[in-house]
């Protein structure tokens, strides 16, 4: 298993360095530095190998997070982990960066002796970590019911909630985000787009409930024999999208979900990511971009894209940014546009063109002329123009169908709790050819 | 309150100023006082010194302090152990303290602190705790098993912990089952023992996938993976498991998706070939292997690697899902790489278009790397779909015409292998490609155009002058393109025999005369020889039609991918190398990693010709090797044999000059390496019987009444005099009085006396080594022999040999440092102690015997050449340490049941079936090592035929 934990500065120098196994001797900390990070090439694979030594890293804004082993470790697992890491010390300090770290090591050699027991991951739960790591010491007078009640929280079956919450309004907030991703050709045929779909839950609810979440999704309808109703189908447009492949929260049973195709949990406290999930067939992509692109001699480019929205005219598309690449040896530019506003920024080779909102089926352009100075440089390479937005519906068709909660110890019913559903749809990688 | 404060202090005087702190009577300021400690610690710097002082600090009830102190330890004990032990006390008072979170912390750090002399202290509590009613501490202990294995796994199995690990099983709590597999199957995987081995049945296994639904998503994957080397009784089983495995995929984790896709990925080749099942299953595998590639970019790599695995194993279930590995722009280029394999592996003829236009996409993009991968994919896929093959020259033509230096290059060396898959096809395009002759500089561009040049020399007019024009710098060239120059030129000339008759002279003489490059001299003299003897026969050869290239190229040996699937997942997957290639000390352990065998319909021609860079070698080269060699042996041989004569002309000298000697060593050396190919001492002239009995007798004479005179290998000569400077080093094994030794005979054969002998042994299998430094009489003056005994131990470091029982000595004198290695015979390590249970008891024989799995058993035909009778044949083989368990008579045979155990612990049964008047016998064997059997059996027919 894992036989080291390092955390560097982007300078190289050690922050955190938590050996588990014997194997690993001081020296693989200078290896990994000099291997790794200070490489006179930029190193072309998350895992290194050294002297028989292997290396798992990920780099999270100037912070090497660095896992040493020797032996044939499950290298999916490292790679979880190490995001978990990030996570758990995320939510406990905020910004991963030098400073925070520094200012944490004591609380992260605590995590880590927690998380990570002679190599392998152990509960890393954050609500569970909190009640019994906290940054300010815990008193070591808690009551015995107290402290067995940690425990079997740490090892439990339900591990990701504590007993006894209470809330006298009990709430629930579902965000359905979604971000669209595009990929389309010069001529504007889809290369390829698909849908990457979160669903986030913010539960306030008193005890342990049973939630049984529902959503129209074509497997499940199909199993529950509904989908032939006919008034339905007429009033969302269509009745159910199909779902490639989607993913859990560990509260989430998944024999059930095997078996039954149903959706059934018990919630943690708070802020959660449920699922995740991930459509390609009948995506309605709100935009369209039609680029033109004519080099007008050595030394002028002529570019004029045109952007089209497509969607309900009653809705409203916000953040709209078009980013248009430049080549590298761009002179000048002139930029002219209807709406928003446009700006050739030099450092980012592009032109940004922002819009505040625009409506459904609308369509916008922007023209610009580049002058180029004459290079005998290789070929521009014309990366694609990119395209941010966020639209308040979810571009795969996925609506909620129920979220019901049961908690039989407790007296409130499924109609006492208030649940609010959002939809938002934003823009992954949303790019067009040119 | 900000920490960072401790990183900044580097005064001088701190560690002093430190001390103080720590025995400071605030107790914040003691806890300041450690945290500064911690961060000296972390940055490198040695705080040994203040191990007493912070030892100190350990009793309190401030649980913050008390980990911070336990770090401390963690790091330091080791290089102070004596005052390690002062931290026992506190730690066996912490695992009885009511809290169950400091319990659990006391036996977690306890297990880290790597001191013998704490271990056996660690011992109770470790038992206490693994029984704790709480399953926090019991989790922890479970681990703690491990830990304690990896410092002493004799204690840890001695003190029956790996009981109690198994025990935990079958826990109430799903977390502790978990650590419990995680901890079995770390000491399963170290461990050679067979007590240590993770027996897995229908019931352990029902026990871990009830469990699999309610532990934590890393849990899960420590299940999944011990589950993935279960191997599965029947077809229906492994579906059963592989349905209950099924539900992960969707599992957030992508750690527990792929280490289920490994499992179900095995299970499938123990359900049949073509059942439904396997189909419905494969169709499920893809979804979640998809989603795989939206999460971050360093799992996606990981899923990338091993997607690369599964598409070679299982190509159906992704072939529908090109479009998901298409390059994003903004892809890390590792990513973007191993994504370009994939598409090509999934290229066909439904689906080409949109891969070459794809692929001419990244072909203008900024990374050498990638762009070059990229044009390489294009004629992959050229190669791999005939009916693209076309769309693909074109589209290099393309790129060809971009003038980027590179691309050009890359291009020429996939044209080159398209024409050798459709010959006389797109052979127009050649004028294109020498007009770009200029620009290539890399060896493996220059190779394939000059390959091109050659290969169509009678449709480009001007070749001979191509051709000439890379002949004036030959001697820059590197190897493969000077090899490629001399084919082409004698193609060339083959083909245009008029006008080229100077420059095949002169490409001649520049690889034989002026070459110091054997390969391109021997090719130049075959050529040479060729063209002169018979140019039809030349042509023949040269211009024999050639094999086309298969068109799967770069896909793994089957062997190996099969050994890959079952450690998907892993850091091996990720390599594409198997463990033993990274992994050290994994040697001994065999591990159950083999794919059932697969039905006849698997893979369609997996493997073909290899795709050499140089085509047309073949041929010749297998020439070469026929006719030269030999030609050059004898004259070899000749020119010695006329060189000694002349040198060694005067008689008297005859004894001082080397020649006798080096026929001598050249005779032992054959008869050593005979002797080493048939595994043991050779009968010679009767030698073995005289010196036996010789042992025999002594021991008799003796009247020591110890039956220990094992049978004692004549002498070889391990070392022969030429090799080692005069010094002619035979020996043999023995035991003597259960010492065992290495028997020496020193031949000083040089005309300077020797001195200062010692002895190393490298490590071996089973850790033979010196027990004392070498006596040898010194010094030992010229033609002086001395016999030395050599006593051995069995505790010297071990690591697995091949052959098995091989051991590499080095031999040091006043000259110089010589190496030999010689074979161990197996019976030397024997031990007294062979006797299974007793003759009286055979229940424990019995129940071994069948406990050992019967495809462990090895049957084999032995002499039986004096037709010994069972008496005779039992007192023998006792003499060596093969005790004889039970006797018995079926049918008119003798059966004798015997066992015999090794210094290293390993048992071996043993069934000999004797007929009575008959020259064999039946032995068979039974052991969990099966490495050692072969050894066993020649030791088996070398004592019964030499006593």
């Amino acid at each position: 298993m894992i036989g080291g934990l390092f955390i560097y500065n982007h300078k190289g120098e050690v922050l955190i360095s938590r050996v588990y196994r014997d194997d690993i001797g001081r020296n693989a900390v200078d290896a990994f530095r000099v291997n790794v990070i200070h490489a006179r090439q930029q190193v072309r694979s998350p895992v290194t190998n050294i002297a028989r030594t292997s290396f798992f890293h990920i780099k999270r804004s100037n912070i090497w997070l660095a896992c040493v082993t020797k032996q044939n470790v499950n290298a999916g697992l490292v790679f979880e982990f190490l995001n978990k890491m990030v996570e758990v010390m995320q939510s406990y300090f905020g910004k991963i960066s030098e400073d925070n770290i520094k200012n944490n090591f004591v609380l992260i050699y605590e995590l880590l002796d927690e998380i990570l027991d002679f190599g392998y991951p152990q509960n890393a739960d954050t609500s569970i970590l909190k009640t019994f790591i906290t940054q300010t010491g815990i008193k070591a007078q808690v009551t015995k019911e107290e402290q067995s009640q940690i425990t079997s929280q740490v090892t439990g079956q339900i591990s990701w909630r504590r007993e006894g919450i209470k809330y006298r309004r009990n709430e629930l907030f579902l965000d359905v985000l979604e971000n669209v991703n595009l990929l389309m050709s010069p001529q504007g045929q889809v290369l390829s787009a698909h849908v990457a779909g979160r669903i986030v839950m913010k539960s306030y609810l008193s005890g342990m409930p049973e939630c049984k979440f529902g959503i129209n999704d074509k497997l499940v309808l199909d199993k529950s024999g509904r989908s032939d109703d006919p008034s339905k189908v007429s009033a969302t447009g269509k009745a159910s999208i199909a779902i490639d492949d989607c993913t859990f929260h560990q509260c989430v049973r998944l024999s059930k979900f095997e078996t039954e195709h149903s959706i059934s949990f018990i919630p943690p406290d708070g802020e959660y990511e449920l699922m995740r999930y991930r459509t390609t067939k009948d995506i309605s992509l709100p935009f369209r971009v039609i680029p033109l692109v004519r080099e007008v001699g050595r030394t002028k480019m002529e570019v004029k894209v045109v952007i089209k929205s497509n969607f309900k005219p009653s809705l409203l598309a916000q953040k709209i940014e078009v980013r248009i690449p430049t080549p590298l040896n761009t002179s000048g530019v002139q930029v002219i546009c209807m709406k928003g506003k446009a700006k050739y920024k030099a450092s980012e080779n592009a032109i940004v063109w922002k819009l505040k909102r625009m409506g459904g089926m609308k369509e916008s352009q922007i023209s610009a002329e580049i002058e180029l100075l004459p290079s005998d440089k290789k070929k521009w390479s014309r990366p694609p123009i990119s395209m941010n937005f966020e639209v308040p519906f979810a571009p795969s068709g996925l609506k909620v169908r129920y979220l019901k909660v049961f908690e039989p110890k407790l007296n409130y019913s499924d109609h006492d709790v208030i649940k609010w559903v959002r939809y938002i749809g934003r823009s992954g990688l949303y790019e067009t050819r040119c | 309150m900000t920490d960072s404060k401790y990183f900044t202090t580097t005064k001088k005087g701190e560690i002093f100023e430190l001390k103080n702190e720590l025995n400071s009577d605030k107790k914040e300021k003691k806890k300041e006082a450690v945290k500064k400690v911690i961060a000296s610690m972390t940055v490198g710097k040695d705080v040994s010194a203040l191990f007493p002082d912070v030892v100190n600090c350990m009793q309190t009830d401030n649980l913050e302090l008390k980990k911070l102190v336990y770090l401390y330890l963690m790091n330091y004990a080791k290089s102070q152990p004596d005052m390690a032990i002062m931290a026992v006390n506190t730690f066996v008072k912490d695992c009885e303290d009511t809290n169950p979170l400091i319990r659990a912390l006391a036996v977690r750090t306890m297990g880290c602190i790597r001191v013998d002399k704490i271990t056996e202290y660690l011992c109770e509590p470790l038992r206490k705790c693994l029984k704790d009613e709480d399953p926090y501490v019991r989790k922890t202990a479970a681990v703690c098993v491990a830990k304690l294995h990896d410092i002493n796994a004799q204690l840890v199995e001695d003190q029956g912990f790996l009981d109690q690990l198994r025990e935990l099983l079958s826990d109430s709590n799903p977390m502790v089952v978990a650590n419990a597999v995680a901890a079995l199957s770390e000491i399963s995987d170290t461990s050679p023992s067979p007590a240590a081995q993770m027996e897995m049945n229908q019931q352990t296994i029902n026990k871990l996938l009830a469990a699999l639904n309610e532990c934590t998503e890393w849990g899960q994957i420590f299940i999944l993976d011990a589950l993935s080397n279960y191997v599965p009784k029947d077809d229906r089983e492994a579906q059963s498991i592989c349905e209950r495995v099924t539900p992960r995929l969707a599992h957030s984790n992508a750690g527990v998706v792929l280490s289920a896709v490994k499992v179900l990925m095995k299970g499938m080749e123990y359900v049949g070939m073509e059942s439904e099942f396997v189909t419905t299953l494969q169709k499920k595998l893809a979804p979640p292997l998809v989603t795989l590639l939206s999460s971050e970019p360093e799992v996606q790599y990981v899923a990338l690697r091993n997607i690369n695995l599964i598409v070679q194993k299982r190509p159906d279930i992704l072939k529908h899902e090109m479009k998901v590995f298409f390059v994003k722009y903004n892809d890390p280029i590792y990513v973007k790489l191993e994504k370009l394999d994939i598409m090509i592996r999934l290229a066909t003829q439904e689906n080409i278009a949109q891969v070459l236009a794809e692929l001419k996409e990244y072909a203008t993009e900024v990374d050498v790397d990638f762009v070059r991968k990229s044009v390489r994919a294009i004629g992959r896929c050229a190669i791999k779909v005939e009916q693209a093959a076309e769309r693909c020259v074109s589209t290099l033509l393309d790129l060809i015409q971009t003038k980027v230096n590179y691309v050009v290059q890359e291009a020429i060396v996939v044209i080159k292998d398209i024409f050798r898959k459709y010959p006389n096809k797109y052979e127009s395009i050649i004028s294109t490609l020498c007009e770009n002759l200029e620009s290539l500089d890399e060896p493996d561009a220059r190779a394939s155009m000059i390959w091109i040049v050659g290969e169509y020399a009678e449709r480009i007019d001007n070749a001979d002058e191509l051709l000439e024009s890379f002949l004036e710098g030959f001697h820059d060239e590197s190897t493969q393109v000077q090899l490629q120059l001399l084919t082409a030129i004698v193609k060339l000339f083959l083909k245009k025999p008029t006008e080229t008759q100077e420059l095949v002279q002169q490409v001649l003489s520049l690889a034989t005369q002026d070459s110091d490059n054997p390969d391109l001299r021997d090719r130049g003299y075959i050529y040479w020889r060729l063209l002169s003897t018979d140019p039809a026969a030349a042509k023949e050869v040269v211009l024999a039609e050639k094999p086309l290239i298969s068109s799967e190229t770069d896909r793994l040996e089957p062997t190996l991918l099969d050994e890959l699937i079952c450690y998907i997942a892993s850091l091996a997957s990720v390599y594409h190398k198997p463990p033993s290639a990274f992994v050290e000390g994994q040697a001994l352990v065999v591990r159950k990693t083999q794919l059932p065998v697969r039905s006849a319909s698997g893979e369609p021609g997996a493997t073909g010709a290899t795709e050499s860079p140089v085509p047309q070698q073949a041929q010749p080269v297998q020439q070469q090797q026929s006719v030269i060699p030999s030609h050059d042996t004898a004259m070899g041989d000749l020119l010695g044999d006329l060189l000694s004569m002349d040198l060694n002309p005067p008689q008297q000298q005859m004894s001082m000059t080397p020649a006798p000697q080096q026929d001598m060593g050249g005779m032992d050396l054959l008869g050593g390496g005979l002797d080493s190919l048939l595994g043991g001492p050779s009968p010679v002239a009767g030698m073995p019987a005289s010196q036996a009995s010789m042992g025999g007798g002594l021991g008799d004479i003796l009247g020591l009444g110890i039956s220990s005179t094992t049978y004692v290998p004549p002498k070889q000569v391990w070392l022969p005099a030429p090799k080692a400077k005069g010094l002619e080093v035979s020996g043999t094994f023995s035991i003597r009085q259960n010492v065992r030794y290495m028997d020496l005979t020193l031949k000083n054969n040089a005309m300077a006396p020797m001195g200062d002998f010692a002895i190393q042994f490298n490590k071996n299998s089973f850790g033979l080594s010196p027990a004392s430094a070498l006596q040898v009489p010194s010094p030992l003056s010229p033609g002086q022999t001395a016999d030395v005994t050599l006593p051995l131990g069995t505790n010297g470091p071990v690591q697995k040999m091949d052959p098995l029982m091989n051991l590499q000595v080095a031999m040091k004198n006043n000259i110089d440092v010589f190496y030999f290695s010689c074979l161990i015979p197996i019976h030397l390590l024997f031990t007294e102690d062979g006797q299974m249970g007793s003759a009286s008891d055979r229940k424990v024989f019995l129940a071994t015997w069948k406990d050992i799995p019967d495809s462990n058993e090895v049957q084999k035909e032995i002499a039986n050449p004096n037709q010994l009778d069972p008496k005779g044949i039992s007192d023998k083989l006792q003499q060596s340490f093969i005790f004889t368990i039970a006797q018995r008579n079926v049918d008119g045979r003798d059966m004798l049941y015997q066992s015999l155990k090794l210094t290293n612990g390993i048992w071996v049964l043993a069934e000999l079936k004797i007929q009575p008047r008959s020259p064999t016998m039946t032995l068979s064997l039974k052991t969990r090592a099966l490495d050692v059997i072969p050894q066993v059996q020649q030791a088996y027919e070398l004592i019964i035929a030499n006593m």
